[in-house]
């Protein structure tokens, strides 16, 4: 390192050298890992849908071009919603959505398949931040709990089933944690309600 | 070279960047809840700091008293960049889990430390022998409070072992049923970082009355 006699132009010069070697690491880098992070991706995104979706059978799903409804919206939850359809022909063979319930600990995203004629077929938990060791039994890898919304459909808007065991609904709580099963519970609820309410708005893909 | 296991002890106790200058506390404290999210950052933690000592000692004819610090930003940003796609392509489970502590590598001084203080003064030999030293110091730390945590807080340690070695047994090693909740919480960090620094502070406190006996 020379410290005197060098010309801000000499600094200038340097620094630009040593950019292009950054650059180039991360060019070198991105060129390796693209395909195999798009495949990732893919295989990810495949992955819960197919895990929501069933045994449905369907030859199209428009997961690039979900309908979106940005916040404020009718929707559970205060993130963006999307609704993907799943096709088979020109008819609907199941819907799904994917929007937030609100948890302990901010916004829990759920991704809810559904029949056309409004039954849950399955949903998962895509993330959340609900406390550790208490709450994360809502995740599929730690419990069966998220299971327990497979087949079930809503019957009128104050539907009794549709509540925790201690409140007199089907669905079990979680010891040291009723915020976060409590918030999946109504918000999968009041998207069948909306479902109901709305099957124009969700029924025929978007585009 | 004499240097090399002076190095080694240095990186790996009497200078260790995680109990002695206690640089990088953030990943340190935040990501060290389970054995195996603290050894897939201390993994990348290694990776950055070797690497970047090795190009930042290469880089030493380009670099020069005024521009060094955007030189040494540049280029373990770069690296971080680097590792945090190559998480992302080839352990993509892990890459989740890890979130944003990936590219926060970029901001544990310990690495521009390293840089500053040695690979920007010695031979990229030298260099090397001293990110893989300060690496594993702070990578030993983060495992072991990372260990320590997961065993109080669950019962279990090294669960899910398989996102970092695929084909690894998922379920860890047992041994009790649950634990105390608390360890995995942030508050856990801190008492499992000040208990290690305890026990330094025992060994050092007793490595000092030997001397003085002799």
């Amino acid at each position: 390192m020379s410290d005197k006699g060098v010309s801000v132009m000499g600094g200038t010069l340097r620094l630009t050298l040593i950019a292009g070697i950054a650059a180039a690491i991360v060019g070198l880098a991105w060129e390796v890992t693209r395909d195999p992070i798009a495949a990732n991706q893919h295989e990810r995104r495949m992955a819960e849908f197919s895990a929501v979706l069933g045994g449905i059978r369907f030859d199209t799903l428009d997961y690039d071009t979900p309908k979106r409804f940005d916040p404020p919206h009718s929707l559970p939850g205060d993130e963006v919603a999307e609704i993907y359809h799943a096709m088979l022909g020109a008819r609907l063979a199941a819907a799904v959505f994917v929007l937030s319930a609100d948890g302990y600990n901010g916004p829990i995203k759920l991704m809810i398949g559904m029949t056309p004629e409004r039954k849950v077929i399955a949903v998962r938990v895509l993330s959340h931040n609900e406390t550790p060791g208490l709450a994360d039994d809502i995740e599929r890898e730690r419990s069966e709990w998220i299971t327990s919304f497979d087949q079930r459909s809503v019957n009128g808007t104050n539907d009794p089933d549709w509540a925790l065991q201690q409140n007199g609904g089907v669905f079990e709580g979680f010891t040291g944690a009723s915020i976060t099963p409590r918030a999946i519970v109504l918000a999968v609820r009041d998207t069948l309600i909306w479902a109901e309410r709305f099957p124009d708005r969700w029924q025929a893909p978007g585009s | 070279m004499s240097g090399i296991r002076e190095t080694l002890a240095d990186g790996l106790w009497h200078n260790n960047a995680g109990m002695v200058q206690l640089l990088g506390l953030c990943p340190l404290l935040a990501i060290s809840n389970t054995a195996v999210n603290a050894l897939g950052l201390a993994i990348a933690t290694l990776a950055v700091l070797t690497l970047s000592n090795v190009i930042v000692s290469l880089s030493r004819p380009l670099l020069q008293r005024e521009i060094r610090i955007p030189a040494y930003v540049l280029i373990i940003a770069a690296l971080v960049t680097a590792s945090e796609l190559a998480f992302n392509a080839f352990l993509p489970t892990l890459h989740a889990r890890l979130g944003i502590f990936l590219p926060l590598i970029v901001t544990n001084c310990a690495i521009v430390a390293r840089a500053e203080a040695f690979a920007s003064r010695n031979p990229p030999m030298s260099a090397l022998v001293d990110g893989l030293a300060y690496g594993l110091g702070f990578g030993w730390v983060l495992l072991l409070i990372g260990a320590v945590r997961e065993l109080i807080g669950t019962g279990t340690v090294f669960a899910r072992l398989d996102l970092l070695i695929p084909g690894a047994p998922a379920g860890g090693i047992t041994l009790a049923d649950n634990g105390l909740l608390l360890a995995l919480l942030p508050p856990g960090a801190f008492f499992a970082l000040a208990a290690l620094l305890a026990v330094r502070n025992i060994i050092h406190a007793r490595a000092a009355k030997l001397d003085r006996g002799a």
